[in-house]
Order: C-alpha cells, then sequence, then structure tokens
C-alpha cells in the first residue's frame, strides 16, 4: 500500500493537455478567492474597507486587526479577544481527539481480533451513532451532563465529542483491523503475548495512517463544532461560538478587518493539520484497496 | 499413553459437527502429518492443539498433562503459520525473541538463544532485517525460528510450504526433513499435498469429512489404503479404480475384467481374503507402478500376471513414462521405465503386479482384508 501506484494517467497530447492545466488552475483560483480576501482584508486598516475595494490590496499594511481579535477584541460583553476561547478549544479538542482515537482503536480490534457473539449487531449499531443528528440527542445530552455535573464546563464538551466520535472512529479502525490478518494476532497470542500487549505492540506500530485518518477527522470536527459548544459550552466556550459572538455583535462599529482575522485565526489549526498529515490522510483512506 | 494424546476429540460449531471423536497417540519424536482436501477438519484439529480454538468434547494431553482450556502460550508449544505471520514492524532477530521476551526471559540467554537458532537455519544476516525486505524462504526459515527458539514439547506447522513456489517448497521439505532428523522433536504438521505427508511423516493421518480415515506410516497408507478414499486421495498419479467380478478359477480368486477390446480377462489376487467375495462384485485397485512392461516387473513379486492389452496413450515424463490402456471400460494408467518402447494404438504386454492390487467392497468402500 506504501508504493500505490500513480502512473495512472491517461496519456494525452499536449494541446489537451495545457487545456487542462489551464481549466485547473482557473478552478484553483476560483477555489482560493475567498482566502485571498479573508487574508488581504484582515491587513488593512478599517477605513479602506468599507471606503473602498475588497478586492485591492491594502494601502497601508498592519496587523493591528489581528493583535486585536486576539487579545482585545470584545466578545460578547467583555474586551478579552479570541485568546481565552482558543484556550478553551484546544483543553477541548486535544483530550477529545485523543480519547475517541484511543477507543475507536480498541473497539475495532476488539470487534475484529476477539469476535464475540453479536459483534456485528454491535458494530451496526455502533455504526448508527455515525447518522445520528446533532439536534436529537442536545436535550438528553444536556439532562445527562448535569446529573454528571459536567454541565458548562470543558470535560462535558469533552465528553460529548468522545460519545458522538467513537461511532466513527470505531468504523475507520474496524475496517482497517479487518485486513490486518488474524495470524498475526494467533502467532503473538501463541508467544505469550497478552490483549493489550498484542494491541500496543504488534497493532498499533501498524496503524499509523489509520490513526492519521483517526485523529484529522476528529480534530476537524471537534474544532468546528458550533452546536454542542454553543448548548453545553456555558462559560467555557470554544472558538467557533466566540467567532460567532465577535462577528455578530450588533453594537458599535463593524470592524470588518478584525472579523476576517478572528475568522483565520479559527480556521488555522484545522488547515494546518490538514497541510501536515494531508497526504497521509487520502493514504489511509485508500489502504487496503489496493493489494501490496 | 503417548507424548501427546489426542483422545477422543470432537469439534461442534452449534449443530454441526465438523470433527468427530479423533483419536490419535503421537510418540515423543513422531512427525505426524495430518492430511486431507480442504474442508475435512485437519486444520480445525491443529487449532484444537494450539488451544487456539475450544475442544467440543474429548481430551488433549501433551506428557499427560490435560490441555483444555489451558492458553496457548502456556502449553509449551509452537506453530509455524502458513502466512508465517511475522510481525511487520519488528526485525527479524525480534521476531524470533517475541516470544522468548513475553515469557520473561533475560536478554542475554534471549541473544545466546537467537544466535543458536539463526546458525541452524543460516539466518544470521538477515537478523535486522524486516520481513517485508526478506524472500519467501527466507521468511519462512524465519517463522521455523521463531517456534526453535522457543524450544517446546511440540511443533504444529499449518500447511507452512503452501505459499513457496514449486521448487522451493521442494527445497523447504527436504530442510524440514532434516531438521526433524537432527533435532528429533515432535512435530504436527497439516498439509493437503500428499506429496509432502508421504515424504514427511513418520505416522499419517488422513482426514476426510471430519474422520480420520486412516492412521498409519506412510507405506501402510500407500499400500493398503484402508477405503476408497485413501486409495485414490494418497498417490499420484492416483491409484486405478475399476469394477471387477470375483471369480474361482481351479480353486483361486480371480478378477474378471474386460480389456480395451471388451475380452473377458482374468487376473489371479494374492489374497486369499478374496475367496469369500467369489461370485460377487468388487472395486478393484492397482497402483500405476504395479503395471508395468515385463522387464521393469518387480522380480521379488511371487504374482507377477502378463496382460496383452491395446495402449490408447502413452505421456513421456522424462524420469517415467505413462501409459495408459482401458481395463473394464475404465482408463488405466501404468508407470514405466523412461525408456519402455511402447507405441500409441499398439498391443502390449503389460505385467500386473497382483501382489500389490488390493479389492474394496463396493457398498461400504472399505478394503476387503483391511
Amino acid at each position: 500500500m506504501s508504493a500505490a501506484s500513480q502512473d495512472t494517467a491517461v496519456r494525452t497530447g499536449r494541446i489537451t493537455r495545457t487545456f487542462i492545466y489551464l481549466v485547473l488552475l482557473l478552478f484553483a483560483l476560483f477555489y482560493l478567492l475567498p482566502l485571498y480576501v479573508m487574508v488581504i482584508n484582515s491587513v488593512k486598516p478599517l477605513a479602506e474597507i468599507t471606503g473602498g475595494d475588497m478586492m485591492a490590496l491594502p494601502k497601508v499594511w498592519t496587523i493591528e486587526p489581528w493583535l486585536s481579535a486576539w487579545s482585545t477584541a470584545q466578545i460578547g460583553v467583555e474586551p478579552t479577544g479570541l485568546k481565552p476561547y482558543f484556550i478553551n478549544s484546544i483543553l477541548m479538542v486535544v483530550p477529545a481527539v485523543a480519547i475517541s482515537t484511543v477507543l475507536g482503536a480498541l473497539n475495532g480490534y476488539v470487534l475484529t481480533k476477539w469476535r464475540f457473539r453479536g459483534d456485528t449487531i454491535l458494530f451496526g449499531l455502533m455504526l448508527f451513532a455515525c447518522f445520528i443528528p446533532f439536534q436529537i440527542v442536545l436535550i438528553p445530552m444536556a439532562r445527562m451532563l448535569g446529573l454528571m455535573g459536567l454541565a458548562g464546563s470543558v470535560p462535558g464538551l469533552v465528553l460529548v465529542h468522545v460519545v458522538y466520535g467513537i461511532g466513527f472512529t470505531t468504523l475507520y479502525f474496524r475496517n482497517y483491523y479487518a485486513s490486518f490478518p488474524t495470524e498475526l494476532v494467533r502467532a503473538a497470542m501463541m508467544d505469550g503475548a497478552g490483549f493489550f500487549r498484542i494491541f500496543w505492540r504488534i497493532m498499533l506500530p501498524v496503524s499509523g495512517p489509520i490513526i492519521v485518518v483517526s485523529v484529522i477527522w476528529q480534530f476537524t470536527n471537534i474544532w468546528n463544532d458550533f452546536l454542542f459548544g454553543a448548548s453545553f459550552g456555558g462559560q467555557n466556550q470554544p472558538m467557533t461560538v466566540a467567532l460567532n459572538n465577535l462577528v455578530q455583535s450588533s453594537t458599535g462599529v463593524k470592524e470588518y478587518n478584525v472579523h476576517f482575522a478572528g475568522a483565520i485565526l479559527a480556521a488555522l489549526p484545522t488547515l494546518i493539520v490538514y497541510i501536515v498529515a494531508g497526504r497521509y490522510f487520502v493514504r489511509g483512506l485508500m489502504a487496503g484497496s489496493v493489494k501490496g | 499413553m503417548g507424548f501427546l494424546d489426542i483422545r477422543n476429540v470432537t469439534k461442534s460449531y452449534g449443530a454441526v459437527q465438523v470433527l468427530h471423536e479423533v483419536d490419535i497417540a503421537v510418540e515423543e519424536g513422531e512427525f505426524l502429518v495430518l492430511v486431507g482436501p480442504s474442508g475435512c477438519g485437519k486444520s480445525t484439529l491443529l487449532n484444537m492443539i494450539a488451544g487456539l480454538e475450544a475442544i467440543s468434547s474429548g481430551d488433549i494431553a501433551i506428557k499427560g498433562r490435560v490441555i483444555n482450556g489451558v492458553h496457548p502460550s502456556k502449553r509449551n508449544i509452537a506453530m509455524v503459520f502458513q502466512s508465517y505471520a511475522l510481525y511487520p514492524n519488528m526485525t527479524v532477530g525480534q521476531n524470533i525473541t517475541f516470544g522468548l521476551e513475553m515469557h520473561g526471559v533475560a536478554k542475554p540467554e534471549r541473544d545466546r538463544a537467537l544466535a543458536e537458532v539463526a546458525k541452524l537455519l543460516q539466518i544470521d544476516h538477515l537478523l535486522d532485517r524486516k520481513p517485508g525486505q526478506l524472500s519467501g524462504g527466507q521468511r519462512q526459515r524465519v517463522a521455523m525460528g521463531r517456534a526453535l527458539v522457543r524450544d517446546p514439547d511440540v511443533f504444529l506447522f499449518d500447511e507452512p510450504l503452501s505459499n513457496l513456489d514449486a521448487k522451493l517448497r521442494v527445497d523447504m521439505r527436504t530442510e524440514i526433513k532434516k531438521l526433524h532428523q537432527k533435532l528429533g522433536r515432535t512435530i504436527v504438521y497439516v498439509t493437503h499435498d500428499q506429496i509432502e505427508a508421504m515424504t514427511l511423516s513418520t505416522r499419517i493421518a488422513v482426514m476426510n469429512k471430519g474422520y480420520v480415515q486412516q492412521l498409519g506410516t506412510p507405506k501402510e497408507i500407500y499400500d493398503t489404503p484402508a477405503n476408497l478414499f485413501v486409495a485414490s486421495f494418497m498417490g499420484s498419479p492416483s491409484m486405478n479404480l475399476m469394477k471387477a467380478r470375483v471369480v474361482d478359477r481351479n480353486g483361486a480368486a480371480h478378477a474378471e475384467v474386460t480389456d480395451a477390446e471388451g475380452a473377458v480377462r482374468h487376473l489371479r489376487f494374492s489374497d486369499d481374503a478374496l475367496r469369500a467375495w467369489i461370485g460377487r462384485e468388487v472395486i478393484l485397485g492397482i497402483r500405476p507402478e504395479a503395471i508395468t512392461d515385463p522387464e521393469g516387473a518387480d522380480r521379488k513379486s511371487g504374482n507377477i500376471q502378463s496382460f496383452a492389452n491395446r495402449v490408447a496413450v502413452t505421456e513421456p515424463a522424462g524420469s517415467d513414462t505413462f501409459v495408459t490402456s482401458t481395463i473394464g471400460g475404465r482408463d488405466c494408467v501404468a508407470r514405466m521405465r523412461a525408456d519402455a518402447d511402447v507405441r500409441p494404438g499398439q498391443v502390449f504386454d503389460f505385467a500386473i503386479n497382483m501382489d500389490k492390487a488390493v479389492a474394496f467392497d463396493p457398498e461400504t468402500e472399505v478394503r476387503i482384508g483391511a
């Protein structure tokens, strides 16, 4: 699977090729346009935006909007900037991604290598979790969090996202481990390795691609989630909710440049995760599809 | 009581019974081969010895200790898997010593054991490589090294050669046999290849449909198959089987068959047990090598019968020439010396060694006299 062939392109003439590249370039530019608008308007003074062309490059370059968005902008009633919410998001996303990935890996391992009566039904039920809309679980979840004393806290948000994410991570790991040879597990068993030893020494070392898939998927979903954050965040709202409070403020002057900077700040972590691990993402999703 | 005892072992999945009362006592140092077509239950039996599958009823004991329900790692056995099952993330050295590490053997001792096994299998130079960088034959050796290093009571082999190409398979077969002769360890070996079974084993258990059809030395299995299944499964080309009527001529039992032209011919049985069958029909079985040209016939045999018959096809195979004719309405293959002068269409004087002929009850398919 590591040497999946790249040589699958159909041979074409030079003119066709030029045309294809031109079209692709055009689409790429079109696709990047919003990013361009966001970036250049986040480094302009507000007057240039309200007074002139959104598409033009700034006459005066400034990082003031970024600093303001980060530490001094009015979020709701407090002039704190996005910083504390960014920290909230990190505190929520890191444990939630880690826990849901580990649990998904363990589930996948048990469902494929330690089969038991009814395991396919259990897996089917877990798959169901992937199709449950967020809105349905809001009220029961609020009640549960209240009972557990986790309402309005970061650990509460972590729990919500872990519960919601297990369905997906289990699906990924189960399908990945399904093609993992069972004889290896049996060999390790005969060598005297126990349940966790086999998982740790035999399964995990070859799970790289699927761990990347799971981490990217979970990170993006949890970081970008708004509904759970707004419903269960309380005083500890994540970045997405804060961004909304910043942008939707109905009093005072609309500081578009600050809004643009804030939006980029909110999108940055997922962007970085994709850039760093993106190629593993594709490789992981394709794993097992090609014999090798 | 043997070294490894399999006593009345059965296996069922729900209502389906896949193994029926298997009863085998394996002596220390024996090389037992379980052979049979796919789905005969041979791998299931091996997995039950290994502890990878539960035993439905009966006992398995090693050195007198019943091991039903004992964890695989605590049975003092080692297994070589069909896919080799090498840990892809570990080097060859780590692969071989993983079991020792799990059993809490100290590092210096592990290294010593590794060096010993690596030398024995001639894989010293591969110890730092990953399994992915090895050829099929090398992986096979590493898999055997992993089993050897544990110094177990019993070795289990699950079709270890079936993933290798033909030539390598023959080489590794000899290698395994050498290893067994050198170390004298107890081995249970599963294969569907009857040649592997014949060449490697000290005893063979031929299995079909969850029953052990016959348990015996390779010679017993080959010369006196217990029933039609064993007769046709073991041997290549397989035994010639044809319907024949047993008749009395001059006080001796004869097989009455037809030749290629349909003329009635008689072949005298060596076995007196056939006298009880006079007047009834049997299935006559003759191995290809018991039908030869007169010069190639076994001189020690007391009952060589001449049988002139028309040759249908000759197939020179280099070392032998296979000659097909028709006896009793069936194609009948004879194995001759490579330079036997036989041509298709010719009426040839076959020499049939009736000492080697066997007969089966057409109803029960059991060998007569068994």
